[in-house]
């Protein structure tokens, strides 16, 4: 019988299953249909149970295995040592997991340690005679490719935003496991976890995302650039220049050296759309930017471009909305 | 403290000529080539580290033989030494495949960090540091924004990014980090740091040389294949909306409930 396919169930920040692991699984579940194969899923925690629950509306089995270490220890290491070693003794033929930070992670350290292949980033995968087959976004955009396997066995990362969540018809169930062995890589200690006061909702996973540039400012400017976000439900973006000159953190950077995102609206304000950002959002299904410029190089791909100064559009466009709300 | 860190050749984003071969690999004779972004900031950070604790920063790459013109730009920045692993048996090579050579490459090599850069803008599977940690039976500290080595106590601290914050990691070294753009804007090379990367060592070495056979890592074993490629269709034409504030406010909000976003 043709080995089974996993599902990764990742632990979310709230301690439950991530995001990104229902649209892994319902990936998943396409694939396993398409292709006769059993559809697993497979969770690795200190306190696994809620995650596991969580998946089993997605697929009709899970593997909880529970370990300790991952309490104080960073994840994916150790993640990816119980799964290689319990790989190996349910010999699945395919292993999808999320492209975020904890899946890409997990993807390479099962990859080095069972000498699988790695198919990164897919934004959609079908099913062929040769197992799957999966799109990715390559060169910022400009071209789609498709590849598979060369061989019967590997691991897939999934973009966050790319397949909507559909639980199973019918919910699956929940089952212990184990495996026997020592973890032989070293761990690393988690010595402290650092909230920040001003953390801002993630924008992997946002469905509305408003971003700021250069042309906001300040840091000044994104306080309006977080209230109309706020009016959408939103996340707040922004470009490298932004977070370069400290008016935003990091974290909610989009583009080559910061996150892709594949928002349903992307509202780009004050954002010129060099590539470097280009690359981040383009695939966003609907871009709205609000510019001084009408040629700024983000008119040529945005949905809508409203010419104008941002402090006055912003704020119209903030009333307006709360108008609409009363 | 001895730093090396992962550097990789891409073709240069912004000169938006990339393509693919034929046989769908990365055509790397259309593009100019330029260091990985991320991988310039892991090289500032190692840097920036030489510099307040001591020590000396080494490069390794895995990339075709005509990679040393970027590597001298990354030298220029101020590393003291290069290791290119390239091979004609490499081109086509999968992530699996990379981070078997690159393992093999650092194992004879002795450092307290090694760095490498969260993802590469042409693959971009950002797989292969979680993979070569994994072979050489390092620590693996992941998408640092801080890197604080006590080189008394043996030990690195790390700021990982994480959801709500940071995970504030520790292990001992020698340990690898993912290194992101949070560390720092890169440092742009000096003339004296160009005229110096002239005269910088600069090894070549092939699979042969480490002992990795073309059965354990070559583009001939690439574990995946490129199997069709399609330019994705263009977007619609765009809609300008030239109007007072007020008004032009009116018609986005329109357009957004007319395409049911709010």
């Amino acid at each position: 019988m043709p080995g089974s396919i996993w599902v990764h169930g990742e632990i979310g920040a709230d301690g439950g299953l991530a995001r990104i692991s229902t649209e892994v699984a319902t990936v998943g579940r396409a694939l396993a249909e398409a292709g006769g194969r059993e559809l697993v899923g497979v969770v690795v925690s200190a306190e696994p149970a809620a995650a596991a629950a969580e998946l089993a509306r997605f697929v009709p089995r899970v593997m909880a295995m529970t370990e300790p270490t991952t309490a104080d220890h960073a994840a994916g290491t150790i993640v990816g040592q119980r799964l290689a070693a319990l790989a190996q003794r349910e010999q699945p033929d395919y292993i999808v997991t999320g492209a975020g930070a904890e899946g890409r992670d997990l993807a390479g350290v099962l990859s080095a340690l069972l000498g699988w292949g790695v198919l990164a980033n897919a934004t959609s995968a079908s099913w062929s005679d040769d197992g799957p087959l999966v799109v990715m976004s390559v060169f910022g955009g400009k071209l789609n490719t498709t590849s598979g396997f060369t061989g019967s066995r590997g691991i897939v990362t999934v973009r966050p935003n790319v397949a909507t969540a559909e639980p199973a018809a019918t919910p699956g169930s929940v089952e212990p496991v184990s495996v026997e062995g020592e973890l032989s890589l070293p761990m690393v200690k988690v010595v402290d976890r650092i909230e920040e006061a001003t953390a801002a909702a993630p924008i992997e996973e946002a469905k509305v995302i408003v971003a700021g540039g250069r042309g906001i400012g300040g840091p000044d400017g994104f306080t309006m650039v977080q209230e109309l976000a706020g009016l959408l439900h939103g996340a707040v973006g922004a470009t490298r220049a932004a977070v370069d000159s400290g008016w935003i953190g990091y974290s909610q950077q989009i583009g080559q050296t910061g996150k892709i995102v594949k928002p349903q609206l992307y509202l780009a304000l004050g954002v010129s759309g060099a590539i470097q950002h280009k690359v981040g959002m383009q695939t966003a299904e609907t871009i709205v930017a609000i510019n001084r410029d009408p040629d700024a190089p983000i008119a040529d791909f945005a949905d809508v471009v409203v010419v104008g100064d941002l402090f006055e559009v912003v704020p119209a466009l903030i009333a307006e909305l709360r108008a609409r709300q009363v | 403290m001895q730093i090396v860190v992962l550097v990789k050749p891409v073709p240069d984003p912004a000169a938006g000529a990339e393509r693919l071969t034929p046989d769908g690999q990365l055509d790397r004779a259309a593009s100019p080539a330029v260091v990985n972004a991320n991988d310039e900031y892991a090289l500032e950070a190692a840097l920036k580290l030489v510099t307040a604790h001591g020590g000396e920063v080494s490069l390794v790459s895995m990339a075709p033989a005509a990679a040393p013109e970027t590597m001298r730009k990354a030298l220029a920045m101020g590393a003291h030494r290069g290791l290119l692993v390239t091979d004609d048996a490499l081109p086509g090579a999968c992530t699996l495949s990379t981070t078997r050579v690159l393992a093999a490459a650092l194992r004879d090599l002795e450092f307290d960090l090694l760095l490498a850069g969260a993802d590469t803008s042409d693959g971009g599977a950002g797989v292969v540091p979680a993979g070569v940690a994994a072979l050489l039976g390092l620590p693996y500290l992941s998408y640092a924004a801080k890197i604080e080595p006590s080189p008394d106590a043996g030990t690195v601290r790390v700021h990982r990014i994480a959801p709500n914050g940071f995970d504030v990691l520790e292990a001992p070294m020698p340990a690898l980090v993912v290194c992101t753009q949070a560390l720092g804007e890169p440092r742009y090379p000096s003339l004296k740091g160009i005229m110096a990367a002239r005269s910088r060592e600069l090894a070549t070495k092939g699979l042969a040389d480490l002992g990795v056979s073309s059965d354990e890592a070559s583009g001939a074993v690439a574990t995946t294949r490129v199997v069709d490629s399609t330019t994705p269709p263009p977007r619609p034409p765009t809609r300008v909306i030239r109007e007072p504030a007020d008004e032009a406010a009116r018609q986005l909000v329109a357009f957004m409930a007319e395409r049911r976003l709010i």
